[in-house]
């Protein structure tokens, strides 16, 4: 009797939570894929037209070529943003004087939004350049170094607090005895923290992942996908503009691209998913028990 | 024990109204009312609701709507989009039950895209009011859209630094009369900037910025020019495939533009809009090419009427000594066909009451600064405007608005872009003609295909 109530409870406690689960997650995500082979407007007027979003979509040379342009940036921006969040976090939690102070600041350019961000950069980035007469919008290379510099100085410090966090878990006990068994200084770095650590590793390499990977605000206002190269036919290929941006763009293009885009967003989600998955596979497997 | 039950009941029931709320948003509301049947709607028994394009206008809007209801007690709810955002804003709005009853597109391109959703215009009373059947836009016998706004724009010069050009010894043109074609326009521009420490300035044009906030003057409204001349030769009014018959003049007047300007050539691609305004405000150059809706913020910025003019822009065509400003409307006002009939009569009694009586036209004139194309449209007070009054007065052609008919947004982006690279140096002139011509098939067929 008293279980059975209990479960009632639990049915109408969580019908809320699973309705907006519902409404905000599974219906769009289902009608975003249906969407996807269809010829549409505004979506209550869709029309099914099959796999042709799809040709066209692989078809397309923006999304090709900013395809590309996001793998470059994701392992960059991966292996650098983590290479920095861990040694700040290192360094931090040597207890040096005024570590606190340092966690904050660290962390204060998660609390500003991307487009901010992107448009204080690009003054300070253009005001740089334009000693050297050029500019962001000139030049793909100084385009993509603004970026990575940006995504660095902006994730750093939050996955700088999970490693933090990281560190502080790691037993004393094991120190002590790696110590003991005269252990170096690196050899308790390599043997003990890191091992240790590993699942702070997990969560930081897919976040880092998958932030990259659907960068879009800063993108937007840092270099909104220029330079622009004139390629084959007249149509403009942009160099430094990620998926997210080019799917945007193509979504709103013209009166047939919003399939097209659809389209688009479901390749994009599928990979994403697939790397996503197979980072979380091979990092899991290096966690120990503690 | 007791109030915590009713807080959790309360926010069941709260989440349940939000859910049922929510799934009533989805419900299909297709059933879309032949077009005629607007005219047996109750105007009195509806409500407008307008999707603005202009922010500027944002607040005037919404103050002449307050009028409006106050005077008929018809509700009008007026709603801008954010800049640069209306094609996105309005498409998730038509998705609405409430969707507006009262929204606008930019010109043939735009009402492509819009057609299913467009109201035929041909029997109502704000289309009579048009003083000219050249501002309605048609598609076959329909009429789709109304032009409610009429602008110009030029290079707008500084008068009184022109003045003082005029009057140096250096000067090779004598006065603004002779100044009527683009080699005249050359002359003195070059001059001006040979000579620009004597008369004070930095340069002769203001900066072509590249930035989004500027480019839009050249990738749109310049490229009208050899997109206008071409029109004209081939008697069309638009095109699946551009041949750039006029594109070297293009080349011509962006060189001037790039060349005698304030800044170098390698800092066009970041300077904005705001740049070049401020460059024009400060007297820092004397062309600004520009229109009628800048009045506003350069009278702001300290500019006098006696202090301003507006050139046509010549490209070096035969014959452009008697070529005018360019004149014409993006704007154009459409209403939802899919809105209830009572919708509809009360969206077009609001529209015809905006443009016939005293308050509506007052506002739009004096409140908005437009020029709108009805027969009792109230005088602009807009210097710039006047300009264009007296042009069209000494005999000179209008420019008509052709860049409503370019194939894309993404078109303007790719001549932008290739515009930039030019100037800066990185790319040549190859690359803008083939993004012109070979992107404006592309497009084309992306688009209509």
């Amino acid at each position: 009797m008293f279980k059975k109530r209990n479960r009632l409870f639990f049915l109408i406690f969580v019908l809320p939570t699973f309705a907006a689960f519902i409404i905000g997650f599974i219906y769009p995500f289902f009608s975003g894929i249906y969407l996807s082979f269809c010829k549409f407007r505004t979506v209550s007027n869709a029309q099914f037209i099959g796999i042709d979003n799809y040709i066209k979509a692989f078809q397309n040379e923006g999304f090709l070529q900013s395809f590309w342009f996001t793998c470059v940036f994701v392992v960059l921006s991966v292996v650098l943003i983590n290479l920095i969040a861990f040694a700040v976090a290192y360094i931090l939690t040597l207890g040096i004087r005024g570590s606190n102070v340092f966690r904050t600041v660290f962390f204060m350019p998660n609390l500003i939004g991307g487009i901010i961000l992107g448009y204080i950069w690009q003054q300070i980035f253009n005001g740089i350049l334009q000693k050297y007469s050029t500019n962001l919008a000139l030049n793909e290379t100084y385009g993509f170094w603004g970026l990575i510099i940006l995504m660095c100085w902006q994730q750093a410090g939050y996955m700088m607090i999970i490693y933090i966090a990281g560190f502080q878990s790691v037993p004393h006990d094991l120190y002590e005895a790696a110590r003991i068994d005269g252990a170096s200084k690196s050899q308790i770095l390599t043997k003990v923290t890191i091992p240790m650590m590993a699942p702070s590793i997990t969560i930081c390499t897919f976040l880092t992942l998958t932030n990259s990977f659907k960068l879009f605000d800063q993108n937007l206002a840092l270099t909104n996908g220029l330079p622009g190269v004139v390629g084959a036919g007249g149509t403009t290929i942009y160099k430094t503009e990620m998926i997210a941006l080019n799917i945007y763009k193509t979504f709103y293009a013209n009166q047939n691209s919003r399939g097209i885009g659809q389209a688009e967003a479901v390749i994009f989600f599928v990979i994403v998913v697939v790397i996503a998955l197979a980072q979380l596979y091979f990092t899991r497997k290096r966690e120990v028990q503690q | 024990m007791k109030s915590t039950t009713l807080k959790r009941l309360a926010a069941l029931g709260l989440a349940g109204l939000m859910t049922a709320g929510a799934l009533a948003g989805c419900s299909d509301n297709s059933a879309a009312p032949d077009s005629d049947a607007a005219k047996t709607g109750d105007a009195s028994k509806g409500s407008v609701y307008y999707l603005n394009f202009k922010p500027e206008q944002d607040k005037a809007w919404k103050a002449l709507a307050k009028k409006y209801t106050k005077e008929t007690g018809i509700d009008v709810k007026v709603e801008t989009a954010a800049e640069g955002t209306y094609e996105s804003t309005l498409t998730a709005a038509m998705d609405k039950d409430d969707a507006p009853t009262l929204f606008q597109v930019n010109g043939p391109v735009g009402l492509a895209n819009w057609k299913d959703y467009c109201m035929d215009l041909s029997d109502s009373d704000v289309l009579k009011q048009l003083t000219n059947d050249e501002f309605a836009l048609k598609d076959g016998d329909a009429t789709y859209g109304i032009a409610y706004v009429i602008e110009t724009y030029g290079i707008i010069y500084n008068k009184t630094i022109l003045q003082k050009y005029f009057d140096s010894d250096f000067a090779s043109v004598k006065s603004i009369e002779e100044l009527n074609n683009f080699d005249q326009l050359k002359k003195v521009a070059d001059e001006i900037q040979e000579n620009k420490d004597a008369l004070g300035v930095k340069g002769a044009f203001t900066s072509a910025g590249m930035d989004s906030s500027s480019d839009w003057r050249f990738k749109t409204h310049l490229a009208n020019m050899p997109i206008y001349y071409e029109y004209k030769e081939d008697g069309i009014s638009s095109t699946d495939a551009i041949k750039g018959t006029y594109l070297d003049n293009y080349k011509k007047i962006w060189d001037l533009y790039i060349t005698d300007s304030t800044c170098a050539k390698t800092d066009l691609a970041s300077k904005t809009g705001t740049d070049a305004e401020t460059e024009f405000i400060d007297g820092d150059a004397v062309f600004f090419q520009n229109g009628t809706w800048e009045y506003g913020a350069l009278t702001k910025g300290g500019l006098k009427d006696k202090d301003l003019g507006m050139l046509p822009i010549y490209i070096g065509v035969e014959g452009e000594e008697d070529q005018g400003l360019c004149t014409g409307s993006e704007n154009y006002w459409c209403v939802n066909n899919e809105a209830s009939d009572d919708d509809k009569a009360a969206t077009l009694d609001f529209i015809n009451w905006c443009v016939t009586s005293d308050t509506g036209t007052a506002a739009l004139a004096d409140d908005m600064g437009f020029v709108i194309p009805f027969k009792k449209a109230k005088e602009a007070t807009n210097k710039l405007v006047k300009c264009d009054a007296e042009m069209v007065d000494a005999g000179k052609t209008p420019v008509t608005w052709n860049f409503t008919t370019m194939p894309s947004e993404d078109w303007k982006n790719g001549v932008g872009t290739a515009l930039t690279q030019y100037a800066a140096g990185k790319g040549d002139w190859d690359a803008v003609v083939k993004a012109f011509v070979d992107g404006w098939a592309t497009e084309y067929a992306k688009a209509n295909g």
